[in-house]
């Protein structure tokens, strides 16, 4: 088990992330305020590279209390990373997939060592 | 992946290099060592909004091709296409970005744009070859003016046999007929067949002109006699009277990318057209596998009871079906078993041929048919590329012929 470094804290903004490889292995490392979170960078689904899609927030469907649909909305909390290759989406804090929990990304450590950023392979 | 790129691991964006987009997949063919499993990708989509004024060059018709000049602020670009709502949604709002095509800057300019971006996935992928067909095409046979389809795919036809197929003997091509004008189908037939790098014919199935309609019936015959492969290819239609009650892509995409081949596969066996042209190879491209089982089962089960309407048939509806021969893109795995019985159901071994889609939202990398734990090898093999091998007559690099499947 070896530390691998990632970035200094200051050089990943919010909502951002970076990616590093260690041979074959890709990881990549994200932000949300003051929180980290690495997955490797391979989708469950067909080994895309999830960690390098868009991030953007969970699409919820707004009904009022008829059942009636009010369009979509986005939900402030749940931030997720999007594969570029199909469209798989994972919530960036559990990396769960929104619509099947069995779906998931693998997740690895990360360390914050004196301004330093590693994940732990 | 080629020797010199430097992979970036940067966020994928419109405009990435295809190389980093598919890395992992070449990842995934050394892993797998690809370089040993000959693989044939049926179908692909080359990025044509570019070439579009050069593609209006070739257009024959001198008035319709100073009219392009009209178009597009005099650029030409996207000349005469109909295209509908529906395509650029492909990206899913922005969240695949190659699904509104590939916009990476290309340096090498010794050979057209579509000829490098088809290498760059060759090479990812770990492909021996590639059959190209256009994006811009895919609408065409709904084209609200009629002989614009023969005006625009004979252009398109002879840029791609012209200026595409003779830069790369891995790029090969299925032309586009232009079947809602018999007459000019038969003769794009007789002016492409035998040009290099030509694998075969195809029809666009998003039309409403019934397959087993009389006028076909020289077309036909024509390309078993020249022992050619007649594709179908499906696309969306948003338009339709039931999938203009589908509000989603999702749900359009799903239904109207199967329904128009089922349409014409319903009508194809029904009218018997495998017993008229018991030589003639035909392939049914990208409506995925799942509707073949339901195909099957509900043309059997029907066809017992009202024989009397099918009477050219000698056996039943789903035996000819598996004479025919079908894409695997996009492969519908999330229940293994129903996919199992169906690849079982249609002789996937011998019938299914491996295609990609690249670079379309849904694109399946090879992978997809290696990783399958219910086929043996020589299923596999097959159907990643000796299956295309023995249908399009494809030349098996030597380095291959050890591990040729039975």
């Amino acid at each position: 088990m070896a530390d691998l470094f990632v970035a200094k804290v200051g050089d990943i903004a919010d909502r951002d992330r970076r990616v590093v490889a260690d041979g074959d292995l890709e990881i990549g490392v994200f932000r949300l305020g003051d929180d980290f979170f690495a997955w490797e960078n391979n989708c469950p689904h067909m080994g895309g590279p999830v960690c390098q899609g868009k991030v953007m927030n969970r699409v919820n469907e707004v009904l009022d209390d008829g059942k009636k649909s009010h369009g979509f909305e986005f939900v402030e909390a749940d931030v997720h990373i999007i594969c570029p290759w199909h469209g798989f989406e994972f919530n960036i804090r559990t990396g769960v997939h929104p619509g099947e929990s069995s779906t998931q990304l693998t997740k690895y450590e990360v360390v914050v060592r004196d301004g330093d950023i590693y994940v732990r392979t | 992946m080629s020797d010199d790129y430097k992979r970036t691991y940067s966020q994928i964006d419109d405009w990435s290099d295809s190389r980093e987009l598919l890395a992992n997949a070449r990842k995934q063919a050394n892993q797998r060592n690809f370089d040993d499993v000959f693989i044939v990708d049926i179908d692909s989509h080359i990025s044509d909004g570019g070439a579009w004024p050069e593609i209006m060059d070739l257009v024959e018709d001198p008035v319709v091709r100073d009219a392009a000049s009209a178009f597009g602020d005099g650029s030409k670009r996207g000349a005469f296409l109909n295209h509908t709502p529906g395509l650029q949604w492909q990206n899913v709002w922005g969240r695949i970005p190659h699904g509104q095509g590939l916009k990476e800057p290309v340096e090498d300019t010794s050979v057209p744009r579509d000829v490098v971006l088809a290498r760059k996935s060759i090479d990812q992928m770990g492909l021996d070859y590639q059959v190209v067909f256009p994006n811009a095409l895919l609408f065409l046979g709904m084209h609200p003016v009629p002989e614009m389809e023969v005006h625009l795919a004979t252009a398109y036809n002879r840029w791609l046999v012209e200026r595409i197929l003779p830069e790369d003997p891995r790029i090969r091509a299925m032309l586009y007929l232009p079947f809602n004008n018999p007459e000019a189908a038969e003769a794009t037939v007789k002016r492409f067949l035998g040009k290099p790098g030509v694998a075969g014919f195809l029809v666009t199935s998003s039309r409403h002109k019934p397959v087993h309609a009389n006028e076909y019936m020289r077309l036909y015959a024509m390309l078993e006699e020249a022992g050619q492969v007649l594709g179908f290819h499906t696309h969306l239609n948003w338009q339709d009277e039931y999938t203009s009650q589908l509000n989603r892509f999702i749900s359009m995409h799903a239904i109207s990318f199967v329904l128009c081949n089922l349409v014409h596969l319903t009508n194809w066996v029904i009218n018997g057209l495998p017993e008229r042209f018991p030589k003639l190879n035909v392939m049914w491209i990208e409506s995925g596998v799942a509707w073949l089982s339901f195909a099957m089962q509900r043309l059997d089960h029907e066809y017992m009871m009202r024989t009397s309407e099918a009477p050219l048939l000698k056996k039943l509806p789903s035996e000819y079906m598996r004479d025919m021969f079908y894409t695997t893109q996009p492969m519908e795995r999330s229940n293994e078993a129903l996919l199992a019985a169906t690849m079982e159901g249609v002789n996937a071994s011998s019938q299914m041929l491996y295609a990609s889609d690249w670079p379309h939202w849904d694109f399946d990398l090879p992978s997809v048919i290696w990783d399958l734990p219910f086929l043996d090898e020589t299923a596999k093999r097959n159907i990643l590329g000796y299956n295309a091998a023995r249908l399009f007559n494809l030349d098996i690099p030597e380095r291959y012929s050890a591990l040729a499947a039975e």
